[in-house]
């Protein structure tokens, strides 16, 4: 099978407190999954389960502890960016905040043409530039001279998406790219994800904790947990048939957009972030419905159940036998 | 038919911004006639822009320049009496604030104070709304609401920065509903806030409700939350409101081309169907289109859109529509 991009055991480590009392937090703790060509892959998960870091060493702003990135069959060497960047772009969350809001926003579209060298001249750069943009739904006539103020939420998500695609990248990083997006205009972001899939055959490491958007746009997803991939499989078995406790946790929190389905349990919130990642055993076990003794002492293996990852010693052999 | 509790006529609270000499004028609410019942969860949704927040301002008689009353009345009805806060002095509403009528504001997990532990916030608090208490007696009572609403019983002694968003979010909301309040507002209280935690805070204002048999007007863009608790909904755009009917109608029988976008916009699991957005963007407030704001984005827009704003008429005895469509079909 030909991936575009893998990651290996991928580990990071953060100490927090001064020497007397460090605390070692492992923020990604041997991620592994793989990114096929052409294909939208989601990484979801509460904050601070570690999607954004395995994000962040991915696009190269911060350094593994451990582990392997492979980008088309090459391996990622440190500080090597140019190669690198070129095949994979990001769009981050917030597009008032990637755009200076002193310059106007076809600084940067000429700015990249010019560091990756992909136009002779100017008309060739405002050619390359156009093409791009129309991609998104935009032109250069309503774009050229114009200031990030001037422009809507929507259209300013676009237009950073529109300067990832510059560089003709095989793979786009896109962390919570429509949290910040007006709510009528969220599907048409989400929509262009799927079009630029189709048509072009780029990939999307699609970062979000909206299981919503999730499951109506991506193909595989990976559940995170306190640095940990709990599940993963495809967009259908997942969400639709959750196995894992925390999955099933996150499923039934989201509220749902049916006045008929209204919850009628109740959750449990007590324990802390910081004592969920320093547990020994699994890290859901505090509150999982279904602990077991073994749970708490053993971090369960990943296993394979119909194709899907699962993270949880419910589904180990002596358990499932005995069920 | 329950009893209302919070009315407003012809309501109108604009921004007047005074930019080297040219008036700027935001028209944030616009023309709004609300009727909010006792006993119920009353949702307004929106996107970001819309005038929802503005709104609740001015419910709760927060007018502070450079937003200003430009007409019309919000009006709270005690005890068979009508009281119009336009017409009160700041002494009179700070009375009622609280006691009557709470705000958990936008953002409220910042609102603490961070150098105060929290069982001196809640002793302030309740020193200055509840005359003769002594510290002891404060303090008691503070800890007493906090143990009710299933909060940790030690959360008093902890300062803000010690706890989660979603921790400071629920001492808030138990902030303001502990003078037992006939309403509370609470503007966009689940935003920023992971799913599960959420959902936590959402069951807090449920409980409340349902012990204080109280009104909570609610303000969210998340479709999803109003769904789940709402009883009502009130749909705005462009600082009018546009549609209202209860939950269920609105979900599934929306009638005003913009519900129907928003509603239709929702992702929904087990439906990968193509959704699509409304086409264009929301206009500004400071320069608003002619006639029904939503014309420039309407697929159905005719000439009389263009022209004149549509009045909210009453399609039945629940459901209210702002639209030039609605008896033309």
């Amino acid at each position: 099978m030909e991936k575009l991009l893998e990651i290996e055991n991928l580990s990071k480590v953060f100490s927090l407190g001064s020497i007397l009392s460090r605390v070692h937090i492992i923020a990604a703790d041997n991620v592994s999954f793989y990114i096929k060509p052409a294909e939208i892959f989601t990484l979801a998960g509460e904050s601070g389960c570690g999607k954004t870091t395995t994000a962040r060493i991915i696009l190269g702003f911060e350094e593994p502890t451990s582990g392997a990135i492979i980008h088309d069959g090459k391996k990622k060497a440190r500080n090597e960016k140019v190669w690198f960047t070129e095949g994979i772009q990001a769009i981050f969350q917030d597009p008032f905040a990637t755009f200076n809001p002193l310059r106007t926003v076809d600084n940067y579209f000429f700015e990249t043409v010019k560091n990756y060298k992909l136009a002779k001249g100017k008309e060739d750069a405002i050619e390359w530039i156009d093409q791009k943009l129309n991609a998104v739904g935009l032109t250069y006539q309503e774009f050229a001279g114009r200031y990030p103020s001037e422009f809507s939420g929507g259209q300013l998500q676009r237009i950073s998406i529109a300067r990832a695609l510059l560089t003709n990248p095989t793979l786009l990083i896109a962390d919570e790219p429509v949290s910040m997006v007006d709510a009528s205009l969220r599907m048409s972001i989400v929509n262009l994800f799927k079009k630029l899939r189709d048509e072009t055959g780029v990939s999307v490491l699609y970062i979000t904790h909206d299981l919503a958007t999730a499951y109506y746009v991506s193909d595989r997803i990976a559940i995170m947990f306190r640095g940990n991939i709990v599940e993963m499989g495809s967009v259908e078995q997942v969400l639709m048939n959750p196995r894992h406790p925390y999955t099933k946790l996150l499923r039934e929190s989201i509220p749902e957009a049916n006045p008929k389905k209204r919850w009628t349990t109740t959750v449990n919130l007590t324990e802390l972030e910081q004592e969920e990642y320093l547990r020994k055993g699994c890290k859901f076990a505090g509150r999982c419905p279904e602990v077991m003794d073994i749970c708490k002492g053993v971090v369960p293996a990943d296993l394979i159940v119909n194709d899907t990852l699962v993270k949880c010693h419910l589904y180990s052999d002596e358990n499932s036998s005995a069920k | 038919m329950k009893n209302s509790i919070l009315r407003t006529e012809n309501l109108k609270a604009f921004y007047v911004l005074d930019m080297q000499g040219t008036q700027k004028v935001v028209k944030a609410v616009n023309e709004v006639d609300l009727e909010i019942h006792e006993d119920e969860v009353y949702g307004i949704a929106g996107e970001s822009g819309c005038g929802k927040t503005t709104l609740l301002k001015a419910l709760y008689g927060a007018i502070e320049p450079p937003l200003r009353w430009m007409g019309g009345s919000v009006l709270y009805h005690m005890n068979n009496l009508a009281v119009d806060i336009t017409s009160l002095d700041a002494e009179e509403k700070r009375k009622l604030r609280m006691e009557y009528i709470s705000y958990v504001p936008q953002g409220s997990m910042s609102v603490l104070n961070p150098v105060l532990k929290l069982n001196e916030t809640y002793q302030d608090f309740i020193g200055s709304h509840v005359s003769g208490r002594t510290r002891q007696e404060a303090f008691e009572l503070a800890r007493k609401h906090i143990v009710e609403l299933g909060l940790p019983r030690n959360i008093l002694d902890a300062y803000p920065h010690q706890l989660s968003g979603g921790m400071r979010q629920r001492v808030t909301i138990a902030l303001a509903a502990l003078l037992k309040p006939r309403i509370i507002i609470a503007d966009e209280p689940t935003t920023a806030l992971d799913v599960v935690v959420q959902r936590g805070v959402i069951q807090l204002l449920m409980d409340i409700q349902q012990k204080l048999k109280n009104t909570i007007v609610l303000v969210t863009h998340d479709m999803g939350v109003h769904a789940n608790i709402a009883d009502r909904i009130g749909i705005m755009y462009a600082g009018k409101m546009v549609e209202e009917a209860p939950t269920e109608k609105i979900f599934e029988d929306p009638i005003h081309p913009y519900t129907r976008f928003l509603i239709d916009s929702l992702p929904r699991f087990g439906d990968k169907s193509t959704r699509s957005s409304a086409p264009g963007s929301p206009p500004s407030l400071a320069d608003l289109p002619a006639g029904c704001p939503f014309h420039p984005r309407c697929p159905f827009a005719r000439e009389i859109c263009t022209q004149e704003m549509p009045a909210l008429v009453s399609l039945s005895s629940d459901h209210k529509v702002a639209c030039w469509l609605v008896g033309e079909n």
